[in-house]
C-alpha cells in the first residue's frame, strides 16, 4: 500500500485526557462504511459497514479466515503494516476519518489500542515498566506519583495488582501465561485509549484468566468502547452488547452477514446461516 | 549390565588381538598404528558379539553408535591436543615483560625471555580496536535498515553483503594494498591494518546482527506500534533493548575472529620491532604477524618468543569467547545489577 | 470475483446495513491511502539507518569493483592462458596462470573436506542424538571454540606437532597404496621420509580442522530440526536409534549436510595462514597428493606479493579475483542448495 509521507509538523490536538482516572476521558465510538481489503490482488473483506457505539461492547464472531482479524486491525491502523495489504473503505473515530492525517498515526493507535491473542510483553522490562512502556513509546510524560497511580490502577482494572504488587520488578515475562496477558491489558489501559480492540484475548488462556478478562471488559467498557473477536459464541454472549457475524463463502471475500444486538443474533437471528452458525451446526 | 560386560570384554580381546599382531607378528611399531588396529578389532568383535547375542538389527546400531561416538570425539581431542600443544611450548618464554618490553634491544644471542612483545599487543589492539569502530556501528545500523526499516536497497544490499562475506582474507589485504597503499600512496601501517580487518569484519557484523534483530518475535513490535509507539521508539525502546545480549555476543566473537587473522596483516602493516603506538603512519607490529614472521627464523629464542606470543593469542581468543558465551546465556530478561539499582531510584521496583 | 486488484472508483455512499449480507454486487471501492506523518525523530531515524545502508552499499562495491578493475589489467595481458599457464612470472615478462595453483588449491580442499564431512556429520549426529543432554551444551562450546581458534594456531600445531607425525603415515600409504594415483609417489628416495613434508595432504589435514566446525554448526543446525513426530513414528514401528538416524534424520537434513560441506569447501578453497606455513611451492600440477610440493592461490598470493611491481600486484590480484568469484559461487550454491531443501528452509547460512 503505498502511504503519503507528510513532512509538515503540526498535530492536531489530543482531544482526550492524560488519564483513564480524569473525569474527562470519555469513550469514543467508530463507524466502518463500506471497508473492503485486499493482501495483493487476494481480496478478503467486502463491504463491511459497522457502527460500534461508545461504550458498547461489539462482538465479532464467525468462523476462522472470514477476516474478522483483518477486520479488527484496519480500524487501528495496523492493516497497513503489511508489505501488500491494501485497503478501500472509510474508518472515523467521533467522526473524524482515521486515515486521511487528520489524525496522526500514532495517535490513532494510542487512543485505539489493541490486544493481541498471543500475550506479548516486553521482555527486556520488568512488570512495573511494561505497565509504563506505552507512555514511553507514544511520548506521553508524566510525573512520578502519576506513575505510581496509573501502575496500580490500570494492574487493578486489569484484575492483575494483588498478585503483582510485590513483583513489579521483575521481568515481564516471568509470570504466567494469564497474568501475562492482564499485563498487556494494563499496558493497555495505561494510555488512555478510547477504544481497546482484542483480537481473541482468551483464545490461549485458561479458564480462570478468561473469566477475570472478561470481568475486566465488563468494567471499562463504560470508558472504553471495546471491540472484541472471539470464537467462544458464550463469550460473546457473556461480555458483549451487540454483535456481528462475518461469514466468507468458498473463494469469496469475508462479509457482515448479520448484525444487532447481542440478545435478538443469538435468539432470533434473521439470517440462516447465523441461526446455523450460533447453534452450532458449524464452525 | 550385559551391555557393560560385552564392551568391556571386546576391548580386552581386541586389546590382546592387537599385542599380539603389533608386537609379535609384525615387525611394524608406532602408538598411532596400534590405536588404529585395537579400534578395528574393538569393532569387529563387539559388532560380532552383539549380533550373536541380539540379532543383525541391533548389530547395525551397535556399529553406527561406534563410528558416532567416535566421530564426536574425533571434533574435541584435536582442540585439546592444539591448545595443548601450544600452552606447552609457549608457557617456558612467558614473562610479564612480554607484556610490557618491545623487541628493540634484542640481539641475536639473547635469551628467548628477554625483551617481549609489548609492540605487537599494543599494535593488535590498536588495529583491532579502529577496526571495530569502524565496522561495528555501520554494520549494527545496516542491519536495523535492513530488517526494521527495510527500505528500497534492502534486496540488493543483502546480496552484496553475503557476496562481500565471502572475501577470502588474503584478498581483503590486496585489495587494501593495491588501494590503500599502491593506489593512493600511503605506506604499510597500523591504519592499512585495521582497514583490510574491516573488509571483513564489516559483513560479518551486519550478518549476525541481523541475523539477532530477526529473531525478536514480530509480536514485540506489534505491540508497540499498537501502543502509540514510533518506529524509532519501537526499535531503541524494544527492539534494541531485547537484542542487546544477542547483539554484544555477536560483537565480541566477531572481534575474538578477527584479533586471530594474520593474512591480510601480511600485506598491510608492515611488521616491526619497536613500539608504534601511532596506528597512523609508520609499519606497526600486530600479535599474529609476530608470531608468523618469528617463528621462521633460525634462533631458537625467536621460535619461543613466537611460541610465546601464540599462546598469548590463543589466551586473548579464550578469554573473549568465554566472555560472549557468559553474556550470551543471558537472554534478554536478565536485569542487570546497574539496572535494578536505576529503578530502586525510580520507585518502580 | 474476489481476486481482482483495488480500482479507483469515484465514491458512492453506502448506507445501513440491510437485512441480508451486504455487497454481494461489488459496490464501487474507493481505495484508501493511508497518510502517514512521520515526526523528526522518525525521520532523522530513518534516514541515518538508510545512509548506513547506503554507506555499506557503496563501500562494498568500491572493493569488488577496485578488485575487478586492477585484475582485468592483468587478465588482458595474459588472456586466456591465465587459465592454461601454470608457471607465474608475471614481472619478468613471462606468461602467468593459474592452470597449476588452481588444482592445488582444489585437492588440499578436498582433502579437507574428505576428513572433515565425515567428522563433523557424525558429530553432529552425536551432538543431536546420541549425546547425553549435559553433554551438549559441553561439545557445542567445544566445536564453537574449534571455530574461534586462529588458522595460524592451527598452522603452527600442524607444521610443528602434526607433520612430523604424519609423514610417517604418508609413507605407509606410498607404500601400501601407491597403485592409487593420488598415493603414488616416485620412490626415487628409497626409504627415506625426506619427500613427504609440505605437501597436500598435510595441508589437507590441518585445513579440515578449520572446517569441521562451519560444517559441523550447520549440520547440527538442521538435524536438530527433524520433525520430532516422525522421530517418534521410526522409534514406535520399533526402531532402533540408529534406524531412526538412518530413515529420519539423515534423509530429512539432506540438504544441510550438502550444504553444510560446500560452505565448508569455501572455507578450504580461501584457508591461506595454515597452508602458506607448510607447502612448499610448487608450479606443476599432479595427481598425487602425498608428496612434496603443493600450493594455492591464497598461499601465492601471501608469498609473493613483496616481491611483485604494480603489474605482478594485478596479477595476484586476478588470482585472487579468480579465488573470490570460486568461493562465491560455492558459498551461493549452499545457501540455495539449504533453503531448498526440506530441512533449510528455516536455516541461516
Amino acid at each position: 500500500m503505498t502511504s503519503i509521507d507528510i513532512t509538515s509538523s503540526d498535530r492536531t490536538t489530543m482531544s482526550s485526557d492524560i488519564s483513564l482516572l480524569d473525569p474527562g476521558h470519555k469513550a469514543a465510538g467508530l463507524t466502518a462504511t463500506n471497508v473492503a481489503c485486499w493482501f495483493g490482488t487476494k481480496k478478503v473483506l467486502e463491504g463491511v459497514n459497522l457502527d460500534m457505539a461508545p461504550g458498547q461492547v461489539t462482538a465479532l464472531i464467525g468462523p476462522s479466515g472470514c477476516g474478522k482479524s483483518t477486520f479488527l486491525r484496519t480500524l487501528n491502523r495496523m492493516h497497513e503494516l503489511v508489505p501488500s495489504a491494501t485497503l478501500a473503505g472509510e474508518i472515523l473515530i467521533d467522526g473524524v476519518d482515521i486515515y486521511r492525517g487528520a489524525i496522526p498515526v500514532t495517535d490513532v493507535r494510542r487512543r485505539i489500542g489493541m490486544v493481541f491473542q498471543k500475550p506479548n510483553p516486553f521482555p527486556a522490562m520488568t512488570v512495573a515498566e511494561n505497565v509504563l512502556a506505552g507512555l514511553k513509546l507514544s511520548g506521553l510524560k508524566t510525573t512520578r506519583s502519576e506513575r505510581d497511580d496509573l501502575i496500580e490502577s490500570c494492574l487493578s482494572k486489569a484484575g492483575l495488582w494483588n498478585e503483582v504488587k510485590n513483583r513489579l520488578g521483575d521481568p515481564g515475562r516471568a509470570l504466567s501465561g494469564g497474568q501475562q496477558q492482564r499485563l498487556c491489558i494494563a499496558r493497555s489501559l495505561a494510555v488512555s485509549p478510547q477504544v481497546l480492540l482484542m483480537d481473541e484475548p482468551c483464545s490461549a488462556l485458561d479458564p480462570t484468566s478468561t473469566r477475570r478478562i472478561e470481568q475486566t471488559i465488563s468494567e471499562i467498557s463504560e470508558i472504553v468502547t471495546v471491540v472484541i473477536v472471539t470464537h467462544n459464541m458464550q463469550q460473546a454472549q457473556r461480555v458483549s452488547n451487540r454483535c456481528a457475524f462475518f461469514l466468507a463463502a468458498e473463494n469469496e471475500p469475508g462479509r457482515i452477514i448479520e448484525e444487532g444486538p447481542t440478545k435478538d443474533i443469538f435468539s432470533n437471528p434473521r439470517d440462516p446461516r447465523t441461526n446455523d452458525y450460533v447453534n452450532g451446526r458449524f464452525g | 549390565m550385559v551391555d557393560v560386560i560385552v564392551m568391556t570384554g571386546s576391548a580386552i580381546s581386541a586389546f590382546a588381538l592387537s599385542y599380539f599382531f603389533f608386537q609379535i607378528l609384525l615387525p611394524v611399531s608406532g602408538a598411532l598404528g596400534f590405536l588404529v588396529c585395537w579400534y578395528v578389532f574393538f569393532n569387529i568383535i563387539s559388532t560380532v558379539a552383539v549380533w550373536e547375542l541380539r540379532g543383525a538389527v541391533k548389530a547395525k546400531d551397535h556399529l553406527a553408535r561406534v563410528f558416532i561416538w567416535t566421530g564426536g570425539m574425533a571434533a574435541v581431542v584435536p582442540l585439546i591436543l592444539v591448545l595443548g600443544y601450544v600452552i606447552g611450548k609457549g608457557y617456558h618464554s612467558l614473562r610479564p615483560q612480554f607484556f610490557t618490553q618491545d623487541q628493540k634491544y634484542v640481539g641475536a644471542l639473547s635469551k628467548s625471555t628477554e625483551g617481549g612483545g609489548a609492540h605487537a599487543i599494543v599494535g593488535t589492539l590498536e588495529q583491532v580496536g579502529i577496526a571495530s569502530l569502524i565496522s561495528v556501528p555501520l554494520g549494527i545500523t545496516t542491519a536495523v535498515y535492513l530488517n526494521e526499516v527495510k527500505g528500497r536497497l534492502t534486496k540488493p544490499l543483502r546480496m552484496i553483503i553475503d557476496a562481500m562475506s565471502a572475501v577470502p582474507s588474503i584478498v581483503a589485504g590486496l585489495f587494501i594494498y593495491a588501494a590503500w597503499i599502491l593506489a593512493l600512496g600511503n605506506q604499510q601501517s597500523g591504519i592499512a591494518g585495521s582497514l583490510a580487518l574491516a573488509v571483513l569484519f564489516l559483513p560479518t557484523v551486519t550478518r549476525t546482527s541481523e541475523v539477532v534483530l530477526r529473531l525478536v518475535p514480530g509480536g514485540l513490535r506489534e505491540a508497540s506500534l499498537a501502543l502509540g509507539g514510533t518506529e524509532w521508539r519501537t526499535t531503541s525502546r524494544v527492539v534494541l533493548p531485547t537484542a542487546k545480549s544477542g547483539l554484544v555476543t555477536a560483537v565480541i566473537l566477531g572481534v575474538a575472529r578477527v584479533i586471530g587473522e594474520t593474512a591480510p596483516l601480511i600485506l598491510t602493516v608492515g611488521g616491526a620491532f619497536v613500539m608504534n603506538s601511532n596506528p597512523l603512519s609508520g609499519k606497526q607490529d600486530a600479535l599474529p604477524y609476530f608470531v608468523f614472521r618469528l617463528i621462521r627464523f633460525p634462533q631458537e629464542a625467536q621460535v619461543q618468543r613466537a611460541w610465546t606470543g601464540a599462546l598469548v593469542l590463543v589466551i586473548l581468543v579464550l578469554v573473549l569467547f568465554v566472555i560472549a558465551r557468559a553474556i550470551g546465556g543471558r537472554g534478554p530478561d536478565h536485569i542487570s545489577r546497574l539496572k535494578k539499582r536505576r529503578l530502586k531510584r525510580k520507585g518502580l521496583a | 470475483m474476489s481476486d481482482r486488484g483495488p480500482r479507483n472508483y469515484v465514491v458512492s455512499v453506502v448506507g445501513q446495513s440491510a437485512p441480508s449480507d451486504i455487497g454481494t454486487i461489488s459496490d464501487p471501492d474507493v481505495v484508501v491511502h493511508p497518510v502517514v506523518r512521520r515526526s523528526g525523530v522518525d525521520r532523522i531515524f530513518r534516514s541515518v539507518a538508510t545512509s548506513s545502508g547506503v554507506i555499506t552499499f557503496i563501500l562494498m562495491g568500491l572493493i569488488g569493483g577496485f578488485l575487478l578493475l586492477k585484475g582485468y589489467d592483468a587478465l588482458k595481458v595474459a588472456g586466456w592462458g591465465f587459465l592454461t599457464d601454470s608457471e607465474w612470472a608475471p614481472d619478468q615478462g613471462g606468461k602467468f596462470g593459474i592452470a597449476a595453483i588452481l588444482p592445488f588449491t582444489v585437492q588440499i580442499a578436498l582433502v579437507a573436506l574428505f576428513i572433515a564431512v565425515p567428522v563433523a556429520l557424525s558429530t553432529a549426529l552425536f551432538i543431536t542424538e546420541y549425546a547425553p543432554r549435559k553433554l551438549r551444551r559441553l561439545l557445542t562450546a567445544m566445536i564453537d571454540l574449534l571455530a574461534a581458534v586462529p588458522s595460524l594456531i592451527y598452522g603452527l600445531w600442524g607444521l610443528f606437532y602434526l607433520q612430523p607425525r604424519l609423514i610417517t603415515l604418508s609413507k605407509w600409504m606410498a607404500n601400501h597404496l601407491g597403485w592409487i594415483p593420488f598415493f603414488h609417489v616416485d620412490n626415487q628416495y628409497g626409504t627415506s621420509l625426506g619427500i613427504f613434508p609440505s605437501s597436500t595432504f598435510v595441508s589437507g589435514v590441518i585445513v579440515s580442522l578449520m572446517v569441521i566446525p562451519i560444517c559441523t554448526a550447520v549440520m547440527r543446525e538442521v538435524f536438530s530440526q527433524a520433525p520430532p513426530g516422525e522421530r517418534e513414528g521410526a522409534m514406535a514401528l520399533g526402531g532402533t536409534r540408529w534406524g531412526v538416524v538412518r530413515d529420519v534424520v539423515l534423509p530429512f537434513g539432506r540438504g544441510g549436510i550438502i550444504g553444510g560441506s560446500m560452505l565448508g569447501l569455501g572455507r578450504a578453497l580461501g584457508e591461506t595462514i595454515a597452508v602458506t606455513l607448510i607447502i612448499s611451492p610448487a608450479f606443476t600440477a599432479k595427481w598425487s597428493i602425498l608428496d612434496q610440493g603443493s600450493n594455492s592461490i591464497a598461499a601465492l598470493i601471501a608469498l609473493k606479493f613483496s616481491e611483485s611491481s604494480t603489474f605482478g600486484i594485478s596479477a595476484l590480484m586476478a588470482a585472487g579475483l579468480a579465488l573470490f568469484i570460486i568461493t562465491l559461487l560455492v558459498n551461493a550454491a549452499a545457501s540455495t542448495v539449504v533453503s531448498n531443501s526440506r530441512s533449510g528452509s528455516s536455516t541461516e547460512i
